[in-house]
């Protein structure tokens, strides 16, 4: 393969077939591609630099919405903060927290794949539908939670109603559709070799280095993996906070997405939110990045890499 | 701890069943309350779909409703013209997304796993690269661009895409091809079969619970998708089901249009989360075997 790239003269008459039609096959992608993938994002480099509200022609501006964004723009800096606490604790925690409930599926337990359909299904339930019965579930006045606490007399929690609250209850709602990670772990972890356990066992580890020393380097990949799309679908989380707190209360969840959408299709501001998306995709950018380098120092490729 | 304190001699059998009950017992302790803690949402909005105003409000709260409402189920349904709403989610968007998606993401992926030619690889990575490409970059431009051709309120934006495969299901469809044995499709190209009958004669009847996997994947997407329509549907005629149910929940909360608000919009909810939890249930190995291979060499 690798000699062949080199000079297309020197290929035989069967490798042109294969390459015509290889193209051939492939070509919806490539067009797809190129009309919805290249071509926006060349055109969203040129309309963060300009001003454009779909009504009048754009109008060049350079970088002033970047150097605004960044400087004088009332909102930017809460929303990046309100994004990055979000991510920072809904992911590490839900990946946390899909690791732990899979090595407990993993284990010997009756009915698994009830508790795993059960763990898994809020996964894909509409994000509309889990939104309406969580605004209804975390409601000061009538919710259940607080149902319960006032009827203990306990005090009761402003869920989406303090700004205190309101992220941490975002976050809730994130760990608890966390099903598909928890479903790839699971994967993962049936993936061990027994003899490995075994071998432990014969060297006298008990349950918990069992779990340091071979359960986690042996399921590091998909832990990677599971990291990095977490990160890169908690930063758009979009349908969640815009349902069930709209930004809200005094902006505490205008998470970065929420604002784009604002400005993009409320305030038709398309110059200024093509440049957040920018920013926003240099940052999963580097996050992955940094991800991807750090994990050369904890991800076990095993014997074959 | 056993161990370390009679070094020489193995715990008892009786000391071994102990600890292996305690552990047991831990188990179940954390496994139980986490698992009804996971499914008592969706079992609220089932339950609140069942009662009537005074039930909704009592503290404390009525875990089960006694008498129960069903009729909130079809009064809900009718507060909106929800059937105008489930046809465009089903007729509009559903099917389409998931036919194109399917059709043009086979055709990709068996080019790029069933056909060896130069550069295939180098360009499949860009296939990868673009699975990880945040959507909000390309969201701007792409309004834009659609809003020119003129296909607002409509399902086109939503729906021509799918014609040129998701990058997400040819990857998912190449990883299935490549398990095949290259014999096969070497066999069928001596007696002179076309790659078209390749792919749909030999490879296809072989990978029928891959397709599943993935058609289920784009109906789950299609069904559930919310910001789509939200960005590209002003006209309420045209509403798929998940803007429905928002609709209704801004007629429920203003106070005095109608009452029992609150169990219409979880009767409508359940009624639209339905459709995505009976098909979990009858494909649930598909399903499971779909999620898992997203994780292997990701």
């Amino acid at each position: 393969m690798a000699a062949v790239t080199a000079k297309p003269s020197r290929y035989t008459p069967r490798e042109w077939r294969n390459l015509r039609l290889g193209l051939l096959f492939v070509s919806p992608w490539i067009l797809g591609f190129l009309l919805f993938t290249v071509y926006p994002l060349l055109a969203s480099v040129y309309y963060s630099l300009t001003r454009y509200d779909l009504l009048r022609p754009p109008v060049f501006l350079g970088i002033e919405n970047y150097t605004t964004l960044f400087t004088t723009d009332p909102h930017f800096w809460n929303v990046m903060y309100n994004t990055i606490y979000y991510v920072g604790f809904s992911v590490p925690l839900g990946v946390v927290a899909a690791f732990l409930i899979a090595n407990l599926l993993n284990s010997r337990i009756v009915a698994r794949s009830f508790f795993r359909t059960v763990i898994y299904v809020p996964a894909i339930v509409p994000a509309v539908a889990s939104a309406m019965v969580w605004q209804f579930l975390m409601n000061v006045q009538y919710g259940a939670v607080n149902g319960v606490l006032r009827s203990f007399g306990l005090p009761i929690i402003p869920f989406l109603s303090n700004p205190a609250w309101a992220k941490p209850s975002l976050i809730l709602v994130a760990i608890w559709a966390q099903g598909a990670a928890v479903v790839i772990f699971l994967a993962a972890l049936q993936d061990v070799p027994r003899s490995l356990y075994e071998a432990a066992t014969v060297d006298g580890a008990g349950g918990w280095r069992k779990f340091l020393n071979v359960t986690i380097p042996l399921t590091s990949p998909i832990i990677l993996f599971n990291l990095i799309m977490g990160f890169i679908t908690a930063f758009q989380e979009f349908t969640i906070p815009w349902l069930l707190t709209e930004g809200g209360p005094m902006n505490s969840t205008e998470f970065y997405l929420v604002h784009l959408y604002r400005n993009a299709f409320r305030f038709l501001r398309m110059g200024k939110a093509s440049a957040m998306a920018w920013i926003l995709f240099l940052i999963i950018v580097a996050f992955t990045l940094v991800i991807f380098r750090s994990s050369a120092r904890w991800v076990y490729y095993g014997g074959d890499k | 701890m056993i161990r370390a304190a009679s070094p020489t001699r193995p715990p008892s059998p009786f000391q071994v069943r102990l600890q292996g009950a305690a552990v047991t017992l831990v188990k179940y302790a954390i496994l139980i309350p986490l698992t009804i803690s996971f499914a008592f949402p969706l079992y609220w909005m089932v339950s609140s779909a069942l009662k009537i105003d005074p039930q909704v409000y009592t503290i404390p709260p009525i875990l089960l409703p006694m008498p129960v409402h069903p009729r909130n189920f079809i009064e809900g349904w009718q507060v909106l013209p929800f059937t105008r709403y489930a046809f465009n989610s089903i007729v509009l968007y559903t099917v389409p997304a998931v036919l194109f998606t399917v059709l043009s993401s086979t055709i990709v992926a068996y080019g790029f796993s069933r056909i060896r030619w130069p550069g295939r690889d180098t360009l499949f990575w860009f296939v990868v690269m673009t699975m990880m490409l945040p959507w909000a970059v390309t969201m701007v431009p792409l309004f834009i661009t659609f809003k020119w051709l003129g296909w607002l309120d409509t399902y086109r934006p939503l729906v021509v895409p799918a014609l040129f495969g998701h990058p997400y299901i040819i990857f998912l469809l190449r990883q299935f091809f490549m398990t095949l044995p290259e014999e096969l499709s070497d066999a069928a190209r001596i007696d002179g079969t076309s790659e078209f009958g390749i792919l749909f004669r030999i490879i296809l009847p072989l990978t029928k619970p891959a397709l599943a996997v993935v058609a289920l994947f784009r109906f789950i997407w299609a069904w559930n998708d919310y910001l789509g329509p939200l960005i590209y549907l002003r006209d309420e005629t045209r509403y798929p089901l998940a803007l429905g149910i928002e609709q209704l929940r801004q007629r429920a909360n203003d106070i005095g249009n109608f009452s029992n608000g609150i169990p219409y919009l979880m009767a409508v909810s359940t009624i639209v989360a339905l459709p995505i939890i009976a098909t979990f249930f009858l494909a649930q190995r598909t399903f499971i075997e779909g999620i898992s291979l997203t994780g292997l060499k990701g």
